[in-house]
C-alpha cells in the first residue's frame, strides 16, 4: 500500500465514526460535549501508556474509553448538584482532565515517548511509518488498525441501535415511558465517542477531532432532513474533506489534519449560505419574495378600498405612506402578472382579476388576524 | 382502531396514587396526593402553576423519585405495566427541527412493542400510517416535522399515541398552543378513544372546559384538592380552594 493511500484511508476511517457520532452529538445539542471528551481521554492514554509501555491499541482504547464515561458522569454529576450550570460543568471537568494529562505527560515526558504536540495536533503523515506486529508478524499500518476497528463498533452501533438512538435524541421522555432507557442510549453515545475519540487522537490529535464530529453533521443538518440521509450525507462530507484535504495539504506543503479541517469548514459555509433550504441566500430570497407579495397584496386592497375612481401613483405614495420607489416596484409587480392596468392618462385601475385577487387578500388576512 | 389485544388484569385500578410525597431538595412540590382513576374514564388533573402536576405524571411513569408512596398502574409497578401505557409529552418537549417526518415520528408510538434492537418494518409502517389516517394527517406523512403548525404537530403526536395502543393514556397538556379547530379533534379523538374502553389522564389548564370535556377531574395544588366525578368535584369552593381564592370566574357557570 502506498503511503499515500495509508493517509487517506486513515482519515476516512476517522470521518466515518466521527460524523455517524456527532450527528448524534449535534441534534443532542451536545457539540460541547464532543470536545470536551475528546480532550479528557487524555490522562486516560497517559495511564494506558504507563500500563502497556506503548501506545498499544487496546489499552488505550479502554483507558480513554473509561476516562470519557467518566468525563460524562463527573459533568452530570456537577450539574445534578444545582450549583453549576451544564455548560460550565463541562468546562470544569474537561479542563481539569485534560489538565491532568498534561500533567502526566510534562511530569513523566522523558520515561515516555508521547509529546503533547502530537496528542493535540496528531500526525497523520506518520501513519504509515507504524505497523502493528503481533508475534513478529508485520500486518500493515497500526492506525488503520485502530480506526478500522473503530468505524466498525461505531456503524455497528448505529446499525444495531438506530432506532433507539433516534428516539432517545428526539423524545428522551417517550424513549422512558417504554422502556428504552435514555440513560443507557446516553453513556453508550458517551463511551462509542470517547474510543472514536483516542483512537482519532494519534493520526488527527484533540483538537482537529472535534471538527471531523461537528462540522460534516452540521453542515449535513443544513441540507437535508432525514436523520438517515443527515448520516450518510455527513459521512461524505467527512471523507470528503479527508480527501480533498489531504490533497490540497500537499499542494500548500501545510499540515494534513489542519487542512482537512479547513476543507470541513468550507463545506459548511458553503452550505450555510447556498443550501436551497436553509441556506442563508435562500432564506433573504424568501423573505424578499414574500415582502414583495405582501407589499402588492396590500397595494391591491388599498386601491380596492379606495373604490372605483383612478388613482395616481402620487396618491398612492400618500395614502401607503411608502417611498415612491416602494410603490413603483409594486405596481410593476401588479401590472406584470395583470392585476392592474394604467388609464391613458397614467392612473392606476384594477383589472378585474385585480378585483378577485384584492378582494382574496382582504379576507385571507382578516382571517389571520 | 382494532380493538385493543393486551390483556390487563380486571378489578384493578387503571391508575392509582397512593400517599405520594414528593419534593425539590427541601421544597415539597407534592404532598400526600392519594385519587383512584377507574376504568373508561376522561380524567382531568388541574391546578395552578407549580401545583405538581407534570412531576405527579413522571412520578407515575418512574421518571422520578417520590419521596414517600407510590402510584401503580393495573396494580403493578409502571415498570412492569408500560405496556399498557400510553404517553404524549407536552409539545414543547421535544425538537421539531429534528430531521424526521410526520410518519417516522408516529412509527415511535410502535418502539415499545418492538423492544431493544428490532427494527420497525412494514407492518409498523401500515399501522402508522392508519394512525395518522385516524387524526387527519395522512397527507402529512412525509412532512418534515417542522413544518407542520402546532395544531398539527399535536395530532401527529396523538396519533402516536394512537400507535401505542395502550389501555391507559398519560397526556401533558395536549390543548396547549392549539386552535380551536385542533382543540376539537384532539376532544373527539380521546373520546374515541375513551369508546373503545381506554382510560384517558390528561394534565389540563383550562378550568373553562373541564365540565365539557371530562368526566373526572383531580384538583391540586401540591395536596388533593378534591378528586371525583366532574359534577361533585368540580365546585366552585373547591377550585377557589386550589387557586388560592385568586380565581373568582366561571367555574360555577356550567
Amino acid at each position: 500500500m502506498s503511503a499515500d493511500l495509508i493517509i487517506v484511508l486513515t482519515a476516512v476511517l476517522v470521518a466515518i465514526p466521527c460524523a455517524l457520532l456527532g450527528t448524534l452529538l449535534v441534534l443532542r445539542q451536545m457539540s460541547m460535549m464532543g470536545d470536551a471528551i475528546s480532550h479528557a481521554v487524555l490522562p486516560g492514554i497517559v495511564i494506558a501508556f504507563f500500563i502497556s509501555e506503548s501506545l498499544g491499541a487496546l489499552t488505550s482504547l479502554i483507558g480513554a474509553g473509561v476516562f470519557g464515561l467518566l468525563t460524562a458522569v463527573l459533568v452530570e454529576a456537577l450539574r445534578n448538584t444545582g450549583r453549576v450550570k451544564e455548560d460550565s460543568s463541562i468546562g470544569i471537568v474537561f479542563t481539569a482532565l485534560f489538565a491532568l494529562g498534561v500533567f502526566l505527560v510534562s511530569k513523566f515526558a522523558r520515561e515516555v515517548h508521547l509529546d503533547l504536540n502530537h496528542v493535540l495536533y496528531g500526525e497523520i503523515a506518520f501513519a504509515p511509518l507504524n505497523s502493528l506486529l503481533v508475534g513478529g508478524v508485520e500486518l500493515g499500518p497500526r492506525s488503520l488498525w485502530a480506526m478500522g476497528i473503530v468505524t466498525a463498533l461505531a456503524v455497528g452501533m448505529v446499525l444495531l441501535l438506530y432506532k433507539e438512538l433516534k428516539i432517545a435524541t428526539f423524545d428522551p421522555g417517550l424513549a422512558a415511558a417504554i422502556g428504552l432507557s435514555p440513560v443507557l442510549v446516553h453513556y453508550l453515545l458517551m463511551g462509542a465517542v470517547s474510543v472514536t475519540t483516542v483512537g482519532a487522537f494519534d493520526s488527527v490529535g484533540a483538537i482537529v477531532v472535534v471538527a471531523f464530529l461537528i462540522v460534516p453533521p452540521a453542515t449535513a443538518y443544513l441540507l437535508v432532513d432525514r436523520l438517515s440521509h443527515m448520516m450518510a450525507l455527513a459521512v461524505l462530507l467527512g471523507a470528503g474533506s479527508a480527501v480533498v484535504g489531504y490533497y490540497l495539504a500537499a499542494v500548500f506543503d501545510v499540515a494534513i489534519a489542519g487542512m482537512m479541517a479547513v476543507v470541513a469548514g468550507g463545506f459548511f459555509v458553503l452550505a450555510l449560505l447556498f443550501s436551497p433550504s436553509r441556506g442563508l441566500i435562500a432564506n433573504l430570497r424568501r423573505q424578499r419574495r414574500n415582502r414583495r407579495s405582501f407589499a402588492r397584496g396590500l397595494l391591491l386592497a388599498k386601491l380596492a378600498g379606495l373604490g372605483d375612481r383612478a388613482t395616481t401613483e402620487e396618491e398612492l405614495v400618500h395614502h401607503l405612506s411608502w417611498d415612491s420607489d416602494d410603490v413603483s416596484r409594486a405596481l410593476q409587480d401588479a401590472s406584470s402578472d395583470g392585476l392592474i392596468r394604467r388609464s391613458e392618462v397614467g392612473e392606476v385601475v384594477l383589472t378585474d382579476e385585480g378585483q378577485v385577487t384584492a378582494h382574496r387578500v382582504v379576507e385571507n388576512n382578516a382571517a389571520a388576524i | 382502531m382494532k380493538p385493543n389485544n393486551v390483556q390487563t388484569p380486571s378489578a384493578t385500578f387503571p391508575l392509582e396514587v397512593k400517599g405520594i410525597t414528593a419534593a425539590y431538595r427541601d421544597k415539597p412540590v407534592l404532598w400526600d396526593v392519594s385519587f383512584q382513576v377507574p376504568e373508561g374514564q376522561l380524567v382531568a388533573i388541574v391546578g395552578p402553576n407549580g401545583a405538581g402536576k407534570t412531576t405527579l405524571l413522571k412520578i407515575i411513569m418512574d421518571l422520578m423519585q417520590p419521596a414517600a408512596g407510590r402510584a401503580t398502574v393495573y396494580g403493578r409497578p409502571f415498570s412492569k405495566a408500560r405496556q399498557w401505557v400510553g404517553y404524549v409529552p407536552q409539545r414543547g418537549s421535544v425538537d421539531w427541527d429534528f430531521p424526521t417526518n410526520a410518519l417516522d415520528v408516529v412509527q415511535m408510538g410502535l418502539y415499545g412493542r418492538l423492544g431493544w434492537f428490532r427494527r420497525p418494518g412494514r407492518k409498523e409502517r401500515e399501522t402508522a400510517m392508519q394512525c395518522l389516517e385516524k387524526v387527519g394527517m395522512a397527507d402529512f406523512a412525509d412532512r418534515q416535522i417542522s413544518q407542520l403548525s402546532g395544531g398539527q404537530q399535536q395530532r401527529v403526536f396523538l396519533a402516536r399515541a394512537l400507535a401505542q395502543d395502550a389501555r391507559l393514556y398519560l397526556t401533558d397538556e395536549p390543548f396547549a398552543g392549539v386552535d380551536y379547530k385542533t382543540e376539537q379533534a384532539i376532544v373527539a379523538l380521546l373520546r374515541e378513544l375513551k369508546a373503545t374502553g381506554s382510560t384517558v389522564v390528561v394534565v389540563h389548564h383550562d378550568l373553562g372546559t373541564v365540565s365539557d370535556y371530562f368526566d373526572r377531574v383531580v384538583l391540586l395544588n401540591k395536596s388533593l384538592v378534591a378528586e371525583g366525578p366532574v359534577e361533585e368535584a368540580f365546585t366552585p369552593e373547591n377550585v377557589a380552594a386550589a387557586y388560592g381564592g385568586g380565581v373568582k370566574y366561571l367555574a360555577g357557570a356550567k
